[in-house]
């Protein structure tokens, strides 16, 4: 099925509902698998004992929390230049899933620094360059409260979200600058992961796990979307005929 | 020179700045109201620390960024919301020289109007603060280079936040996140004047670049959400 055949919302919505079981079912599959291989498998670290197992969450939600980003930029290009009418639905649902990841993120690894660093809160470039991605994410979202007709508010939104895909990189550029404590990245790096294989695979496999869910909450989310806008649609046909009337 | 066709685009987009500017001096402008915003939170500062003068000197670069950066942000709400509100928005809407043109000299006006006497009182509230003369002229030259890019991230936040009923709420939410970079290498080249061991060069050099970037992108950010918006 191409693009432009779910661009119509009737046939995006039969889709959703034959695709949301199978991607559910999947994602709770690799779940399964993904925590028993992070519960049972996967060594405790010789440092940091059993406290590495957050990390089978911790990282897979930052990674997710910047791609939902990522799905919003495309999606705003889709609604400015091709005026897509499943863009600004699509970003609209992407945008307090990415900013729950984000939270996520944030929360595990406030909880991982504890016992690591000896506080919850560090000031470290990583942790805080998702900070600011989550404020981002805030100021997305109060965007969209700010405007009622969703339309004009996903094109403005969608310019905002423009500004932050070029802004972020430059953002975490200067934060790296700013400060570093936390470890550089180690498994999309030049020569190879550093992480051993014993814990990158359970990773890879939570880091599935995790986009399946993504993926399932997004479908979901954009059917219930389309469904909100619909009901708005006729709320206000049904007023302006009691009008008439 | 005047065409037939009308004025020339350097001519209109000059009568545009002189207009601003113009507002912006006189009555019911707010030229000046950001140095004294500027003055006010650098007052506050020694009330919250403490009146130690060591520590004031190790943070006062700092302190006058912060205050240099929150002083444009209360100036950023007025930087379209009048010409919004009394038409004129909607003529450069129209207006033949492109929007981006426009609004990139609004924001040349905007900076000049607001952004340079905070530089200009930078150096006269570094003495509050303890700063030597040396790297006091190291922080004015920061605020020279780092202040436009505050104000071309600002239109962007001002375009989007322009057509909205709460968008002065709003528009400090959107730019701040923004503005991190420009406050960490204005900070960090500051700071390299005034203590550091790192060079003052490449952050002062990154701080420029940030300025440029922001010289591209606001404009045409700022033009698109007009468009988008005002409808």
């Amino acid at each position: 099925m191409a693009l432009i055949d779910l661009a119509n919302p009737t046939r995006f919505l039969a889709f959703a509902e034959r695709a949301l079981p199978w991607l559910a079912g999947a994602a709770a599959a690799a779940f399964a698998a993904g925590l028993y291989l992070a519960w049972f498998v996967a060594p405790d670290d010789y440092q940091q004992g059993a406290t590495v197992k957050i990390m089978f969450v911790h990282v897979p939600a930052a990674w997710l929390g910047m791609a939902a980003w990522a799905l919003m930029s495309l999606a705003a290009l889709g609604t400015l230049v091709w005026r897509h009418p499943l863009a600004d639905v699509a970003a609209r649902s992407a945008a307090p899933i990415g900013a729950a990841f984000t939270f996520l993120c944030l929360v595990t690894g406030a909880l991982w620094g504890r016992p690591m660093w000896g506080a919850y809160w560090v000031w470290d470039a990583r942790l805080t360059s998702m900070l600011v991605l989550f404020l981002m994410y805030l100021g997305l979202l109060a965007l969209w409260r700010a405007v009622e007709d969703p339309a004009r508010a996903g094109r403005l939104v969608a310019v905002l979200t423009l500004v932050g895909a070029i802004n972020l990189p430059i953002i975490k550029f200067s934060v790296d600058w700013w400060n570093t404590l936390h470890q550089p990245a180690s498994v999309f790096r030049l020569g190879g992961p550093t992480i051993d294989p014993s814990l990158l695979w359970p990773l890879m496999v939570m880091a599935l796990a995790f986009t399946l869910l993504f993926a399932v909450v997004q479908l979901a989310a954009m059917r219930n979307e389309i469904l909100r806008r619909r009901v708005r649609a006729l709320r206000i046909m049904q007023a302006q005929a009691a009008q008439r009337a | 020179m005047i065409s037939p066709a009308g004025p020339s685009l350097a001519s209109a987009l000059a009568a545009l700045l002189v207009r601003d500017l113009r507002l912006a001096v006189r009555i019911g402008g707010g030229a000046l109201m950001g140095v004294l915003f500027f003055l006010a939170v650098v007052t506050l500062v020694p009330f919250a620390v403490g009146p130690d003068l060591a520590l004031l000197r190790r943070i006062g670069p700092a302190m006058l960024w912060l205050g240099a950066l929150l002083a444009n942000l209360l100036a950023l709400d007025r930087l379209l919301a009048s010409d919004y509100e009394d038409g004129s928005l909607d003529l450069l809407l129209l207006a033949r020289p492109p929007l981006e043109l426009a609004l990139a000299v609004k924001a040349a006006a905007q900076w000049l109007a607001t952004g340079l006497p905070l530089v200009l009182a930078a150096p006269l509230l570094g003495l509050l603060l303890d700063i030597e003369p040396a790297a006091m002229g190291a922080v004015a030259l920061t605020l020279l280079a780092g202040t436009p890019a505050l104000t071309f991230i600002g239109l962007v936040g001002a375009g989007l936040a322009v057509t909205l009923r709460r968008g002065g709420l709003l528009l400090p939410i959107l730019v701040l996140p923004l503005a991190v970079p420009v406050l960490i290498f204005g900070v960090s080249a500051s700071n390299a004047a005034v203590v550091g061991p790192v060079p003052f060069g490449p952050p002062f050099m990154i701080l420029c670049a940030l300025t440029l970037v922001g010289l591209v992108v606001g404009p045409f950010a700022a033009a698109a959400a007009l468009r988008h918006g005002m409808e």
